[in-house]
């Protein structure tokens, strides 16, 4: 018999890489050639320009706090503006020996917010803890007691104040806004008429009227003689106009529960309260965190128009350091930078936890 | 709802409405201010030698000044005094509603101010005229060139309205260029936004001289374009807290004439023999009985800030940055319009 | 202890006859009572009680805040009353749409500041719902770094507040512009400190043609859409949706422009001896509050539009695939509609946001309605008053957008039971 020797086939090719760095590149920059076309046109936009604020921001950027060094020809960026008047930026205009309490409470207060957000601290003494920090944060800035000077509230400014004045705001305007959705989707006429009319009435106006009409014209809706803290009446303010956002956010979630749900409820025979307790809300809420988050970013954001009410925070601090200075005059673009930063930092963690709770929330749908 | 049920709904609410009535009481601002131990002075946000705070947050300047005697003649402290920046457009709000006693801003007396906004004009502690300032390289030499020019202007002020006058009588159509904030006005200005500048003319001779870079490279032009008597305002319906405000300043502009002075005052408590600077100093009549204060009052208002001339060499005067000379506000004997009434 | 809707049969008493010693009550030939509402139980009553409290509550909070001002008012003498808008405003207003005369009331000065807001929301919004559309669907390009170039952008904008982007567009704008002696010059056009000076047209019946060309060219443009859609209902043959309305447009503008006699004279700005004289300005305060409101809306309407186009599932695309549409069809006729439902609330929003956030212009010179009324409430000192007729004016201009849009979204919406 004849044995046939086994002829194999010539190899093929090997598969094309579809992982590491160069088949990133193929795929991603060069996939068909009006991608490479604007590939090549947005790297020679970006070669050109990149380098040449590199070199104004950092190369050839003074750092000195002397504005002689920044005026000095062939000088970038002039940071020494914030090198210089770092202080009462971040603190406005709070006494300059007693500039550590408002550095001890904002710590303390960032570091709460910082923890509430990891899971690992949500236990039932995380209420109790709030209450503590901010009566540290109150006692501390306020002082008259032990030995630390009275510091009114109108000194308070700069980055503690957008601190409090936010997370304050926050805190207060959930409950509110939870009330007000529920009110607004109530059979009651009344109490859904009063809550549509808040909501579209905050909603219609800017802040800065609310501001305004918070802070100046307050006292004269009052009986004579009554005198409330600016402070407060600018965190009402921003706390009402919040709350009727946030309202709304909370509504579109509880518009997207279907009405199943809540008829399975009543056939289970629960209550009005406890159906949004235990099945509307954590539903509703859970659809709309993003929202949710979107709106305690941009409350962070508003809190720098206090500076209409003569509250300097962050960027009223800013101008106050500068405009009574005229050498620095020229560089307040650095110092607005530096705001930037600032507000840029935060509002960035912030948006960048939202998705991470949207992730946990929505692991369900996830392909 | 039925209209039985209707009508009760209706009686619960009056009835809670009408237990909750609230008494009508006039407040007494000088018994306010002698119960918080503070005057509440309503102040420029950053006017170098009328109003500004250094980074320090200390508060000088002319208006400072007069808020430091009232305080000294008040409470018997100059110190006592908390100084709330307002701008142009928060400061008549500021003071109708209570949120401050006295408003001590470099403000104009004007008609409407005096009659519809429940204010009333005190003393005139600066007589002043309204002006533009140009930038040297732009050659102008009189506000009449400023056709179809763009000026920049402080929003809520007399300034504004002035101008507008000015370029109508003038035929000039003149843009303005309108900022809420004095700082932003002065910024436009000074990167060349606007070709002009206009304020009061002491607001100019503060702005070259304290904010601009190079004073020499600003000229304020001749004309004074109106009229504007400065002083501080108070709230109408307290006539008590009115005379006391009206005659400290009175006060202070007497001393400088009879020769009081911050350094002298002691020993002329002591040691004077003229009828007028016994009644001055409250070791003759007792003068501050009358208002509601204690003899000392203006003797300590003296020894806190100085008198009138003295206020105003510290902070306006010809040796201070500003360099303004005493012009129409010296004293009437000298040539100018200060004529305090007689403190009897 | 559980509590319940309702313990029995409708149209029974509602709780076991033996806790009611109504024993009469249930003879079966009397008809069965009313349902009891003046019982706790019932939550027709709890209803009622709970609104008559709450109405109690706020007339209680209005009437205090009412009779606290009006106190106040008469006792510091401060004048109230509308009456004020028909007196001469004395002041003039730094640019505005129409010539104003500083003679005229206040009426119509406030009238101008509502102009000029409606002028830079309106324009904003164009431009950034143009930005914002292509930020956002370039989130979803092959090209990785376009897609990053609209993260960084988006992130980068958003998380700045506004108010310090309009006042360093301010400062960027006045700093590093050139003065007008020095002004940039591109043919007819200049930039300069003193903003940016055009060549406007002058105003002839040729324009006025041009205009009447222009609306029977929306009137065509429509007409072709009705007829385009009873193609593709009929057919299935998509037709194009953008060039040819286009096309219709300018076609009939040019039209009536050349019908009317093709007139092609300019108004052009000339060097003055320290500005920009003639032709048509826009200040550079209006340019920044331009830029700088629509590069941050642009931000927020990217996000906006990128949610709704992921929100459209995923199993849509690959059906769509399998029907064999091509990318185009896949995108107007799948994608678009159903994206578009989950857009259009929140960019109703993002409008409204614009509209509001014009209100910032007072902080760097832009004569808007927020500006006007602080000038006037110096002036008059009627500082209710002026408030409340800004607070109505946005009022009035939220109302109709959300209005307008809600039109929209109610074309769109999904049809639930």
């Amino acid at each position: 018999m004849n044995a046939t020797t086994f002829q194999p086939i010539p190899a093929r090719p090997a598969p094309v890489n579809t992982e590491g760095p160069v088949a990133w590149v193929k795929s991603n920059l060069m996939g068909d050639w009006k991608t490479t076309l604007s590939t090549v046109l947005i790297g020679a936009v970006l070669l050109w320009y990149v380098p040449q604020i590199i070199n104004w921001a950092f190369i050839t950027a003074s750092w000195a706090p002397r504005y002689e060094a920044c005026s000095a020809e062939g000088v970038g960026a002039c940071w020494g503006v914030i090198t210089e008047k770092y202080r009462i930026i971040l603190f406005g205009r709070y006494p300059y020996e007693e500039q550590w309490r408002p550095l001890i409470a904002t710590t303390l207060l960032t570091g709460l917010l910082v923890a509430s957000c990891m899971r690992r601290f949500w236990h039932l003494w995380l209420p109790l803890m709030w209450l503590a920090v901010l009566t540290i944060f109150f006692a501390l800035m306020y002082g008259n007691f032990g030995g630390l000077t009275k510091v009114e509230t109108d000194r308070w400014g700069g980055l503690p104040l957008t601190i409090l004045l936010s997370s304050l705001s926050l805190v207060l305007c959930f409950p509110i806004a939870l009330v007000v959705a529920l009110g607004r989707r109530s059979k009651l006429p009344a109490i859904r008429s009063f809550c549509t009319i808040y909501v579209e009435l905050i909603r219609g106006v800017p802040l800065i009227s609310v501001l305004f009409m918070a802070s100046f014209m307050f006292p004269l809706f009052m009986p004579q003689g009554t005198q409330i803290d600016v402070l407060l009446r600018v965190l009402v303010g921003i706390t009402l106009f919040a709350a009727a956002y946030m309202a709304e956010v909370i509504r579109g979630g509880l518009q997207a529960i279907p009405k199943g749900q809540v008829e399975a409820a009543a056939t289970l025979g629960l209550s009005y309260w406890q159906t949004q307790r235990m099945i509307v809300l954590p539903q509703a809420l859970a659809m709309v965190v993003p929202g949710i988050m979107n709106n305690f970013i941009s409350t962070f954001k508003d809190t720098s128009l206090v500076t209409i009410v003569s509250l300097y925070e962050l960027t009223g601090a800013l101008k106050l350091g500068i405009n009574s200075d005229a050498n620095w005059r020229p560089f307040i673009i650095e110092g607005y930078f530096f705001i930037a930063l600032i507000y840029f930092v935060f509002c960035f963690s912030m948006s960048r936890y939202s998705r991470w709770v949207e992730k946990q929330v929505n692991k369900s749908k996830l392909r | 709802m039925r209209i039985s049920t209707v009508k009760t709904l209706a009686a619960i609410a009056a009835a809670i409405c009408t237990l909750a009535a609230l008494p009508a009481h006039a407040g007494k601002t000088l018994d306010g201010i002698k119960a918080k131990g503070m005057v509440t002075c309503g102040v420029n946000t950053g006017l170098a030698g009328f109003g500004a705070a250094d980074s320090a947050g200390k508060w000088s300047g002319l208006d400072v000044d007069v808020c430091r005697a009232i305080a000294a003649a008040t409470l018997g402290d100059a110190e006592k005094v908390k100084y709330v920046p307002l701008n142009a457009q928060q400061r008549f709000t500021a003071l109708q509603s209570g949120e401050i006693d006295v408003l001590s801003r470099n403000t104009t007396f004007t008609l409407t101010r005096d009659a519809s906004l429940g204010l009333h004009d005190t003393v005139v502690t600066y007589y002043d005229g309204q002006g533009f300032m140009v930038p040297v390289k732009s050659k102008l030499k009189s506000a009449k060139q400023l056709k179809g020019q763009t000026v920049c202007v402080q929003s809520g002020t007399t300034t504004e309205k002035n101008l507008t006058d000015y370029s109508k009588a003038n035929g000039l159509a003149i843009k303005p260029v309108v900022f809420e904030q004095l700082e932003a006005a002065e910024n436009a200005y000074f990167t060349g936004r606007c070709i002009a500048y206009t304020t009061d003319a002491s607001g100019l001779a503060s702005t070259r001289n304290k904010v601009a870079k190079v004073p020499a490279d600003h000229v304020i032009l001749p004309e004074l374009i109106s009229k504007e008597p400065l002083g501080p305002m108070v709230r109408r319906g307290d006539d008590e807290w009115f005379a006391v405000v009206k005659w400290v300043i009175y006060g202070l502009i007497e001393a400088e004439e009879y020769g009081i002075t911050q350094g002298n005052v002691d020993s002329l408590k002591t040691s004077s023999t003229d009828p007028v600077v016994k009644r001055i100093l409250g070791t003759g009549e007792d003068s501050g009985k009358l208002l509601g204060l204690d003899k000392d009052w203006m003797a300590r208002a003296i020894k806190a800030t100085g008198n009138y001339g003295e206020i105003f060499e510290r902070n306006v005067g010809p040796k201070s940055a500003l360099g303004l000379p005493r012009g129409l506000n010296n004293q009437w004997n000298k040539g100018g319009l200060m004529y305090a009434y007689p403190v009897r | 202890m559980r509590r319940i809707f309702w313990r029995g049969p409708p149209g029974s008493l509602g709780f076991p006859l033996k806790r009611l010693r109504v024993i009469n009550a249930m003879k079966a030939d009397t008809p069965p009572p009313h349902k009891n509402r003046w019982s706790w139980r019932s939550q027709a009553f709890r209803g009622i009680v709970y609104q008559a409290l709450a109405l109690a509550v706020i007339a209680f909070v209005a009437w205090f805040l009412a009779h606290n001002t009006l106190l106040n008012m008469r006792e510091r003498g401060i004048q109230s009353g509308f009456d004020f808008m028909l007196q001469s405003a004395g002041f003039d207003i730094g640019e505005s749409l129409y010539p104003f005369d500083s003679e005229e009331s206040y009426l119509s000065a406030f009238l101008v500041g509502v102009s000029n807001t409606l002028r830079v929301a309106v324009v904003g919004i164009v431009l950034s719902t143009l930005l914002g559309t292509l930020l956002g669907v370039g989130r979803f390009s092959r090209n990785a770094l376009v897609r990053g170039l609209c993260v960084s952008y988006v992130e980068a904008f958003r998380n700045i507040p506004v108010l310090l982007q309009l006042l360093m567009w301010y400062v960027i704008l006045t700093e590093v512009l050139p003065s007008s002696d020095a002004a940039w010059k591109l043919g007819d056009f200049f930039l300069s400190k003193g903003g940016l000076n055009f060549p406007i047209p002058v105003w002839a019946v040729g324009q006025l043609w041009a205009a009447i060309g222009l609306g029977l060219g929306v009137v065509g443009v429509l007409l072709y859409r009705r007829w385009a859609r009873r193609q593709f209902e009929a057919t299935g043959r998509l037709r194009s949706a953008f060039w040819v309305p286009v096309v219709i447009l300018i076609a009939s503008s040019l039209a009536g422009w050349a019908l009317g006699g093709a007139p092609t004279e300019l108004n052009r700005p000339i060097r003055g001896e320290f500005s920009i004289e003639h032709g048509g300005a826009l200040t550079p305060e209006f340019l920044a509050v331009l830029i700088g409101l629509t590069l941050y809306t642009a931000a927020f309407i990217a996000e906006v539009v990128r949610g709704g186009i992921a929100s459209v599932p995923r199993g849509q695309g690959e059906a769509a695939s399998a029907l064999g549409l091509s990318h185009q069809q896949e995108m107007r006729l799948v994608m678009l509609p159903q994206a578009l439902r989950v857009i259009i609330p929140p960019l109703t929003n993002q409008y409204l946001n614009l509209t509001k956030n014009s209100s910032l212009a007072v902080a760097i010179g832009y004569p808007d309605v927020v500006s006007i009324a602080n000038t006037a409430l110096n002036q008059t000192g009627r500082a209710v008053e002026c408030i409340s007729i800004v607070m109505l004016v946005y009022l009035t201009t939220s109302l109709g957008t959300s209005l307008l849009m809600g039109w929209y979204n109610s074309r769109s919406a999904i049809k639930e039971r």
